[in-house]
């Protein structure tokens, strides 16, 4: 959705951002941008420092060093700060709905905003129709169900047609099929607004089904950003491979070198691996769980592009859905994400034995020194 | 035994006859009380929405004495009040001593911490990510508080049915100040006193009905209105 001119101004820029709590820094950020019309994905572990970041850049919170631009404009003191929120939405993780009815909780912030009456009753009756609880205006807030209340707040949020949209884990409170049909929902007025959003969570599907960028946080730092496709596949660095949580991640050393052919050596096993890194060099591998492909041992014809065979027994299975998780003991512990069809016509069960196949080009190399 | 049912059937005869000199006292009750509770409000719920939202330097130190000051005695208040409005004293000038206005002055000093203490409360109960919600609608700081405080209304209630309860039941101070003069100063409580120690114990039990009537019906109409909004 982004125009790819990255040397566009951001709409909402940060420089130097520091927030320590108790002495200890919770946020260390030098530079993010929000560009127009993108949808941002800020994901992490929880305590990574998601929600202060969200804080930050709203200008909710003060940061104890950094600068937050709207449009290259610096917003620093009280009055700039309210002109910003004046423009933008946010959504948390709570509802947060005010102890009044839902109609008047719609229209409380367009009145802040001196939106005149006639276009407060336009918006509001059609977001709240649009998020379907038009029927429950009346009702008081705080008697709606918890999947009722987040949809009156993202109506709330949407009425205020922000320049940029914040959300904070805004589904992660909601049962599943609840959960389910307002992602859908909420999806369907993305793509038909265009909004810029930066939407904050610790799931990764939200964040895949969503976003046009993620930026992943650990431990307050900003350590990868990029389109889901290439973070998600090719994580920066082990603490983003292992929140991603998308593959095997295992350590090992290369002990042979040819022509970007790297040999690495995992206890027992060797691994061949698409590397440039010279022999003796550590490094951690992302085996894709979805890039093994299971065969078995005495299925005829061994000829196969993959370069790499590791006979094995199966030790776990365990069914996700229409998949299943297979964890293969081959010297090392590799996982693979099969179709639960072919599990079952490949009898596979605990104790059988197999072949785990990976081709070099799917292992990604995370250089460790 | 006979003395008490004596007292309660003279409370309602006072009642019902309309005794002008008990409904006089009783009515200066309520309004010098009412008065109290009301400045009190006026001063006390922004006093106390400030302490409770907001963090400085000597807060705690503030809040404190606000607590100490939820349970002033009020013959203490009497006590300091009376010494600032004495002929000689440094507001002697306005002649304010022995009238229903040093009433009003002293129990508006009990009342305060109260209101204060109960809004404090209030405001601090509310959810502080409210507070990043409501600043996020567009609400400037004045906007935030006054949002803030319509959320807070059922326990700003108590802090009216507390404060009012604590001035209309004093005796202390407005015996000190007003002096319980008849047709001036003599409210339900300083009468109930001087009854008593004159002997006359069955109007000092029909002025204590009147109060505790009056007491009830106040708290009533407020509870109502609390109950009301929480059932909805």
């Amino acid at each position: 959705m982004r125009d790819n001119s990255t040397s566009a101004m951001p709409l909402v820029e940060a420089k130097d951002l520091i927030v320590t709590y108790g002495g200890q820094k919770v946020l260390d950020v030098p530079s993010i941008g929000v560009y127009q019309n993108e949808v941002l994905g800020i994901i992490g572990p929880n305590g990574s420092g998601k929600t202060t970041l969200l804080l930050c850049l709203t200008r909710l919170i003060k940061p104890q060093t950094g600068i937050v631009s709207y449009n290259g404009i610096p917003v620093l003191d009280g009055k700039s700060i309210l002109q910003l929120h004046r423009k933008i939405a946010v959504v948390f993780q709570e509802s947060l709905l005010l102890n009044t009815s839902v109609w008047d909780n719609v229209v409380t912030g367009l009145k802040l905003r001196k939106v005149p009456a006639g276009e407060i009753k336009t918006r509001a009756e059609k977001w709240l129709e649009r998020f379907g609880v038009a029927e429950l205006a009346k009702r008081q807030a705080r008697t709606l169900s918890s999947g009722e209340a987040k949809r009156a707040s993202l109506a709330r949020a949407f009425a205020l047609q922000p320049e940029v949209l914040f959300l904070d884990e805004p589904f992660t409170a909601l049962d599943g099929p609840t959960r389910q049909a307002l992602l859908e929902d909420f999806k369907s007025v993305l793509g038909e607004t265009k909004i810029t959003t930066v939407i904050v969570t610790h799931d990764r599907n939200e964040a895949l089904a969503l976003t046009d960028r993620v930026g992943v946080i650990i431990r307050g730092k900003i350590i990868q950003i990029g389109t889901p496709s290439v973070v998600f596949s090719s994580p920066a660095n082990e603490e983003v491979a292992s929140f991603i949580e998308t593959g095997n991640v295992i350590h090992g050393v290369v002990e042979e070198q040819s022509e970007g052919l790297a040999m690495v050596r995992v206890g027992q096993v060797q691994i061949e691996v698409c590397s440039e890194r010279p022999a003796g060099s550590r490094v951690i591998l992302l085996l894709p769980f979805d890039d093994i492909t299971i065969n078995m041992p005495s299925a005829g014809s061994t000829k196969t592009s993959a370069r790499n065979r590791f006979p094995g027994k199966i030790v776990k299975l365990f069914r996700t859905g229409s998949q299943v998780r297979v964890t293969i003991d081959c010297g090392i512990e590799l996982t693979a994400l099969i179709t639960r069809k072919s599990a079952e016509e490949m009898e596979l069960r605990e104790g059988t034995r197999v072949v785990a196949l990976i081709k070099a080009v799917s292992i990604h190399v995370i250089p460790r020194d | 035994m006979d003395m008490i049912w004596d007292g309660i059937k003279q409370a309602f005869v006072l009642l019902f006859h309309g005794d002008s000199q008990v409904l006089q006292i009783a009515w200066l009750s309520l309004l010098v009380s009412g008065a109290a509770t009301l400045i009190s409000l006026f001063i006390g719920i922004p006093l106390g929405s400030v302490l409770g939202l907001t963090r400085f330097w000597g807060r705690r130190f503030v809040v404190s004495l606000v607590n100490t000051g939820m349970g002033l005695p009020p013959v203490v208040v009497g006590l300091v009040v009376s010494m600032f409005l004495w002929r000689n004293g440094p507001f002697g000038i306005l002649h304010l001593m022995y009238t229903p206005y040093a009433m009003v002055i002293a129990q508006f000093i009990i009342a305060l911490p109260i209101v204060v203490g109960f809004t404090m409360a209030a405001t601090q109960s509310l959810d502080p990510k409210l507070r990043l919600q409501i600043t996020s609608l567009g609400a400037s700081r004045w906007q935030l508080g006054w949002i803030l405080l319509k959320e807070a209304k059922l326990p700003l209630l108590a802090a009216i049915m507390a404060g009012f309860g604590a001035v209309i039941s004093e005796v202390g101070a407005s015996m000190m100040v007003g002096g319980n003069i008849m047709g001036q100063t003599r409210v339900l409580t300083t009468d109930i006193v001087g009854e008593n120690s004159k002997g006359e114990f069955a109007y000092a039990i029909a002025l204590s009905v009147i109060l505790l009537i009056l007491v009830y019906v106040v708290n009533l109409v407020l509870t109502m209105v609390q109950q009301r909004h929480k059932a909805k």
